[in-house]
């Protein structure tokens, strides 16, 4: 693999994060990221949209007239996301259920528009898939951060797997009330962009 | 193409060609995975009735096989009380509760549901002599966000508690969500519906119920909101507008 598209493929996972840096699809990221099985699947539907309606818009970039290119972008994605909510209804129901209307809701997932229009809407049809991937991962990387942290502390359970025991069931871990909330998300996030600005202080805006 | 792709007709040419590859990307989609998404819909279903009932665990992995051979569904109309022909594979309670034709507006919508449909579904499950065993009757009523669908699993006397399951719920993971936490669910097996004068009971107590108290669970900590939903429901599909008429012929008479 060439360098440019190791770059394009891994750059948006820490250097160029669409969460941390882009602030893009913060608003799933609260949602469902009080379980990281559920955090995992909705990062993997992400990432398979965006790949794909990437690849779909870059195919046709030349052919997309001007005055239209945001409802045909549109089209493409919600038709993509639409495949991905009845596939996940096929073949895994009970995450599909968790998950209810926010797979839906990856239509109007920033990260997915943004990419089509920044990059597919210029670029070759494999690298605009690999640009997809590549934010699929950063979404991916910093939603599972947080549902580590919410999951754990707030449940003390990983991926369901009980690892701090519950007052409620007998153990000693009294979990923590606000991070089984949506909101909490925001702390998180916060304290994961001050982490990474820290390791990476070119990311730091100027006043 | 790129050359007139600007134009009036071009652009209108384009999206039109969009929209069909679009709409036959979904329509395909839509239609290929349904006879899935329907088994997944029903083996849910039939799950929670098995959980409901007690069979889960003796069911393992061969839940359609348990459900077909100990569980028999019949349709009910909740105002007589009588057991009547019907579809039972093919009601839906929600869409029934939608139209006018075919529900009531509760007087006492102490369950918050606005419309109850006129019939429903229940299910006699029967132990391995063929006897009823358990009666499963499903529930719906306002949490504290949403309706909360689930099942109660009813003794034959229609007052001694088996379960309360509950399988479609948007209330708070970690507090009204805990609905769902077995260590609760195990708190209700052995109580009583219905006091001596046969009116519900039944409720959940803030602060946990008394010992001995056989109509009383224990609240959820931190969900009082859904505490109360779930008392308000159970009373609601136990009084008189839920499943009390049928209550009610079931003693005098059994079944037929």
């Amino acid at each position: 693999m060439s360098s440019d598209n190791k770059k394009v493929l891994f750059g948006p996972v820490v250097d160029n994060n669409p969460i941390a840096l882009q602030v893009l699809g913060v608003c799933s990221a609260l949602a469902v990221t009080s379980s990281m099985a559920n955090a995992l699947v909705m990062s993997v539907a992400v990432m398979l949209v965006t790949a794909f309606s990437n690849l779909f818009i870059s195919i046709i970039r030349n052919q997309i007239p001007s005055s239209v290119r945001i409802i045909v972008q549109m089209a493409i994605i919600a038709s993509l996301v639409i495949v991905v909510d009845q596939v996940l209804k096929a073949f895994s129901y009970q995450l599909s259920k968790e998950l209810s209307v926010y797979i839906g809701l990856i239509i109007t997932n920033c990260i997915v528009m943004g990419r089509a229009e920044a990059f597919a809407m210029k670029e070759k049809p494999g690298v605009s898939f690999l640009d997809g991937i590549g934010n699929g991962l950063g979404y991916g990387a910093v939603l599972m951060v947080v549902a580590f942290f919410r999951e754990l502390f707030g449940f003390g359970t990983l991926f369901g797997i009980e690892i701090l025991q519950l007052t409620q069931n007998g153990g000693w871990y009294q979990g923590n009330g606000l991070l089984v909330l949506p909101f909490s998300s925001f702390f998180i996030i916060g304290l994961t962009i001050w982490a990474i600005r820290q390791w990476k202080p070119e990311q730091v805006e100027e006043d | 193409m790129s050359s007139n792709k600007e134009t009036f007709g071009g652009t209108l040419g384009f999206v039109f060609i969009i929209c069909l590859v679009c709409a036959a990307l979904v329509s395909i989609s839509a239609v290929g995975l349904k006879p899935l998404q329907q088994a997944n819909k029903l083996l849910d279903k039939q799950t929670k009735i098995l959980e409901a009932s007690g069979l889960l665990e003796k069911a393992g992995t061969d839940i359609v096989g348990t459900y077909a051979q100990f569980v028999e569904a019949k349709m009910i109309d909740l105002d007589s009380g009588d057991i009547i022909e019907g579809n039972t594979d093919m009601f839906d309670e929600r869409s029934d509760a939608r139209d006018e034709s075919k529900s009531i507006k509760p007087i006492n919508d102490m369950a918050g549901i606005s419309r109850r449909a006129n019939h429903a579904v229940i299910y006699l499950v029967k132990n391995d002599q063929g006897q009823l065993d358990t009666i499963v009757l499903p529930i719906v009523g306002s949490g504290l966000w949403d309706l909360m669908y689930g099942f109660i699993g009813l003794a034959p006397d229609l007052n001694t508690v088996r379960s309360v399951v509950y399988s479609d719920l948007k209330e708070t993971p970690g507090l009204g969500a805990e609905v769902l936490n077995p260590k609760w669910k195990a708190l209700w097996p052995g109580k009583k519906m219905y006091n001596e004068q046969g009116e519900a009971a039944i409720q959940l107590v803030k602060g946990g119920a008394k010992k001995g108290d056989v109509h009383g669970v224990d609240a959820l900590s931190g969900a009082t909101l859904t505490s109360n939903g779930v008392t308000r429901t159970l009373r609601f599909w136990l009084g008189t507008e839920g499943y009390g008429p049928f209550v009610t012929k079931f003693k005098d008479g059994g079944l037929d």
